[in-house]
């Protein structure tokens, strides 16, 4: 029946959908202290970069990171719910209480929801391994909308994948939520909170919280795998043997990841930085 | 131009090392295959089936293309809220001056 279902997945597009639906309040945009000036031409190599990294992914056959159905137990897969749900539950609580507080956090919500779904499910080939992986996008899903909401957003865009997309699965999704949504953002965004109070530029902060986010995000994956499948061997073995097997692909991307962290934020600054008053130890320039 | 430069080296390298690789067998499976399910089906727990499973035929074709399209959408309407062009902003900018000095 794997065999099966390896041999029929085929092609697949890189794009993806993310869904978060909130009303656009451009008649509460507007009421906001202005919109930043357009930055001065510097959004052509992001858009040129961006199309090239989608033609790369065009032609690879398939998924990466998320755990399939089945894979873990009953009890590991009840147990990764039940850490993700307290994540998520806090999220949902911090959406409220800062869409209240500032009027454009919405917006930020929506488009950083729809963006860490279509990067999270894009599969780009890593020529050094000869395999596909994707990226998470929770990296700077936590820089931008705090860790708490990207466990909300990872969580919706993981359960769209594994109910449509034959991505991840709906018994795999705590762990799944838990790799990506809880770990992959929190470790980004406290490497970026503290290399910025270390006194580090935002570029090389922001960079430094994509890579290990990306990291963060796999490795718990492999402790995920090996807790529940390790048996009667070392759990410890299993987790190095994961880990080991994850670097090729995730070495690299994990790089790429760091870029794609500090080109949104560079960008971000560049046309738009009232809207990094939020970011951890921020302010508007 | 030297970020262009930076951009065309980048863009050049993943471009270039998937074309000329195209040709291999079994090759750029995801890392779910390579590594997840190895060790999965090692453990003796095999991945099943989806509950719902579009990964048949040209379907699940069809519905990334779907996703692709309503996220696009989304992605890209949440943009321009947030990110509206210099001749928005001034048009509104306009529209919100005439209302307030008109009597």
């Amino acid at each position: 029946m794997i065999d099966d279902r390896i041999i029929t997945r085929t092609t697949v597009t890189p794009a993806k959908a993310g869904v978060q639906g909130n009303r656009a309040p451009l008649s509460r945009l507007s009421r906001t202290d202005g919109i930043a000036a357009v930055g001065k031409g510097g959004t052509a190599p992001l858009f040129f970069l961006s199309l090239v990294v989608s033609l790369c992914a065009l032609p690879a056959p398939a998924f990466a990171m998320h755990i399939s159905e089945g894979i873990l137990p009953i009890s590991w897969a009840v147990l990764w719910y039940a850490v993700a749900l307290p994540f998520v539950a806090w999220g949902l609580r911090d959406l409220r209480r800062r869409s209240e507080e500032t009027p454009w956090f919405k917006p930020l919500v929506g488009l950083v929801g729809a963006a860490v779904f279509l990067i999270s499910c894009m599969p780009i080939p890593v020529p050094s391994a000869g395999t596909c992986s994707h990226p998470s996008g929770t990296g700077i899903a936590a820089i931008l909308i705090g860790p708490g909401l990207t466990a909300v957003v990872a969580s919706i865009a993981l359960t769209l994948q594994a109910l449509f997309l034959a991505h991840g699965g709906i018994t795999t999704l705590g762990a799944n939520i838990v790799s990506m949504g809880v770990a992959g953002a929190w470790v980004g965004w406290g490497v970026f909170t503290a290399a910025r109070r270390l006194g580090l530029p935002w570029f090389a902060a922001a960079f430094l919280a994509g890579i290990l986010s990306d990291w963060a995000t796999y490795a718990t994956t492999s402790l995920e795998l090996a807790a529940a499948l390790h048996g009667d061997g070392s759990f410890t073995a299993m987790f190095s043997l994961i880990l080991l097997a994850f670097v090729p692909t995730q070495l690299p991307l994990g790089i790429l990841e760091g870029f794609l962290c500090a080109g949104v934020l560079k960008f971000i600054r560049s046309r738009r930085p009232e809207l990094l008053r939020t970011v951890p130890t921020g302010g508007a320039a | 131009m030297k970020r262009w430069i930076t951009i065309l080296i980048l863009a050049g390298i993943l471009l270039s090392e998937p074309m000329s690789t195209s040709g291999r067998a079994a090759s750029w499976s995801g890392v779910d295959e390579t590594v997840i399910e190895k060790f999965a089906e090692k453990a003796g727990r095999p991945a099943r089936e989806p509950f719902i499973n579009t990964d048949q035929g040209d379907l699940l074709l069809f519905v990334f293309l779907l996703a692709g399209a309503v996220g696009g959408f989304a992605a890209g309407y949440w943009f321009r809220v947030l990110f509206p062009t210099k001749q928005r902003t001034k048009e509104k900018k306009e529209a919100h001056h005439g209302s307030t000095s008109s009597p």
